[in-house]
């Protein structure tokens, strides 16, 4: 256990040290880093000031260590569209997009485990169709649109919900189906093949066998076991969840990271974008590994 | 995978037909490759076959609803823009932009990932601890997290827009076809043709490739739709394709102010998108299953 511990933590510390490397390669590519560092009415001096601080003079390796060992250090820059450290604003927004994505995933669950259970058992019946139907549906439609479809329905149609802002539970609702609906589909198809491989085993059929009522011996007996490979899915859909939330956050204009990042990089607010994506790859790759490690805990066949 | 195995019926009896041949035409999806088929038409006719000019003002006639409402006219099909300009050739337009994106970006990551992934499989070692180490670290960085940072750094634009597809999905063809390679590498007819003194670049094209023809052959046609996808997404967010040029996406974004009076602005190329990406990963799947049974649950 100790040894799968470590040796997550480590390749989840090789991740996380070579995405800055990424993130740094790419703000050197345009070849003038401070000029998208700086507003474009930045003064000479501190044009200058800042090509210091940076040590845009010395080799290319040394100025990552530069950035690396600043960005150890919480320092991305200040945010010189909000006045604060870029570190600071990343951390203030980032809450809002937490809650979002956690409320998306809770609305996928609930609509694909009662539909993967459901398909699985009356296998063939309408149930697996529209079960099938909303998987198809769900991969082919980009998120902004089902939100853009929900406002139009919801917010411009029936005037139930709002379509903009964050000051309430009803703010959350659209947004956390748009951004819910993709995985919808994975989750939907994990759960269903989970289910019908449970299902034809062994102990089900002695417990159907012995009178077990169907209701204890699905819910009960079966589903515990096929949430296994949902499980081990949940982390990329939760991450994968933080990068939809860039475009579902504007659409709803949602006061999320998501959002706060786009924004920064229309008025070239560098330092934002960089800890943004940073912070966002960190979260990434820490749910995956935190799955990594749940997975041994509840499965211990896979400690090996 | 040893070498006194039999004869593996794979290569015996599957090989030496072209895909095609096998084709069981009952069955095809036609109504997606029909789509799909309208799709490319759209995209090499262009301009000419749309009924107006996609990018022609004519504010008199902004916001006309589709055809079957009372205010719509014949002549604007789905309606019309805030600036007047006809939605069905604005999407016929959008087909192009779409076709090439995923075009050059379906090439470019497929040519690149697949290269790097019979590397990796076949070598091993230090060579494919190396590919596959960087794969994952580019896989921290979540893929719109990726394009943010990278349109931040360069214009935004067509090529922008392919550059970030390809750094996104190559790690998708990599693994793949990797883990297919380490399996292949093992084959008997391998391990002659090494014996028979074959170079590494003999044995890439001639016993590796052809064997991954079919996996290939499906990653591509189920990568259609997300690139589609993401390209919206990216245009959506005005940090893809820019104007006078017009995409999908670049549509939804310019409607998107406009939702309380038109509609038809925000659905009709959002049906574009999602009929498109339907069609490919329906004609993927069917693909898939036809190709490569085992991989059914891809």
């Amino acid at each position: 256990m100790k040894a799968i511990f470590a040796k997550g933590l480590l390749n989840a510390a090789i991740s996380i040290l070579g995405a800055s490397l990424i993130i740094f390669v790419i703000s050197r590519l345009s070849g003038d880093p401070v000029s998208l560092m700086l507003p474009m009415e930045a003064p000479q001096s501190a044009i200058d000031a800042l090509k210091q601080e940076l040590g845009l003079d010395r080799p290319l390796w040394e100025q990552y260590f530069i950035f690396l060992w600043k960005a150890l250090q919480g320092d991305f820059g200040q945010s010189y569209r909000w006045q604060m450290p870029a570190l600071a604003l990343v951390f203030e927004r980032l809450p809002a997009t937490i809650y979002l994505a956690t409320a998306a995933f809770a609305f996928s669950l609930v609509l694909a485990i009662p539909l993967g259970v459901l398909s699985a058992v009356y296998r063939g019946s309408w149930i697996d169709q529209i079960g099938r139907i909303i998987a198809m549906l769900g991969q082919a439609v980009p998120s902004f649109w089902v939100g853009l479809i929900l406002i139009l329905v919801f917010a411009v149609g029936l005037q139930w919900l709002p379509a903009f802002g964050a000051d309430g539970v009803q703010h959350v609702i659209l947004p956390a189906i748009a951004l819910g609906w993709y995985p919808v589909a994975a989750q939907t198809r994990i759960i269903r093949s989970g289910m019908l491989e449970v299902l034809d085993s062994d102990y089900i059929r002695m417990g159907r066998s012995v009178g077990t009522p169907e209701r204890l011996l699905v819910w009960k007996y079966a589903f515990r076991n096929a949430l296994l490979p949902l499980v081990t899915i949940m982390g990329v859909y939760f991450a994968s969840m933080l990068s939809g939330a860039f475009v579902v956050e504007t659409v709803f204009a949602w006061p999320g990271l998501g959002r706060t990042v786009v924004e920064a990089v229309f008025s070239r607010d560098y330092p934002v974008v960089q800890a943004g994506v940073l912070v966002t790859s960190i979260l990434f790759v820490l749910s995956n590994f935190l799955v990594d490690l749940s997975y041994s805990i509840i499965d211990p066949r896979i400690r090996l | 995978m040893s070498v006194t195995s039999a004869p593996t019926p794979v290569t015996a009896a599957d090989a030496p037909l072209p895909f095609f041949v096998r084709f069981r035409l009952k069955g095809a999806p036609w109504i997606p490759i029909l789509i799909l088929v309208l799709v490319l038409i759209a995209a090499v006719g262009g301009e000419g076959l749309t009924p107006h000019d996609p990018n022609g003002l004519n504010l008199g006639a902004a916001f006309k609803p589709p055809f079957w409402q009372a205010a719509g006219t014949y002549d604007y099909l789905l309606g019309t823009d805030n600036l007047g300009r006809d939605v069905l050739s604005r999407i016929i337009a959008g087909a192009r932009v779409s076709a090439i994106v995923a075009l050059y970006a379906i090439a470019f990551s497929g040519a690149i990932g697949t290269m790097l992934g019979i590397i990796a499989g076949y070598f091993g070692g230090i060579i494919d601890t190396t590919i596959i180490r960087i794969a994952e670290i580019k896989m921290a960085i979540p893929g719109l997290a990726l394009a943010l940072i990278f349109s931040a750094t360069m214009d935004p634009g067509l090529s922008t827009v392919v550059i970030v597809i390809v750094l996104t999905y190559w790690t998708w063809y990599c693994r793949i076809i990797r883990s297919e390679v380490l399996s292949l590498r093992e084959r008997d007819y391998v391990s002659f043709a090494k014996v028979a003194g074959c170079g590494s670049i003999t044995i890439f094209f001639r016993h590796l490739l052809p064997n991954i023809f079919n996996t290939l052959l499906v990653l591509m046609t189920l990568q259609v739709g997300q690139v589609i996808i993401f390209e919206a997404s990216l245009s959506f967010l005005g940090l893809g394709i820019q104007a006078p040029d017009t995409s999908w996406g670049l549509m939804l974004s310019d409607a998107r102010q406009y939702i309380t009076y038109a509609w038809w602005g925000i659905t009709m190329p959002g049906i574009a998108i999602m009929l498109t990406c339907l069609s490919s990963n329906l004609v993927g799947d069917w693909l898939r299953d036809l190709l490569d049974p085992k991989r059914r649950q891809l």
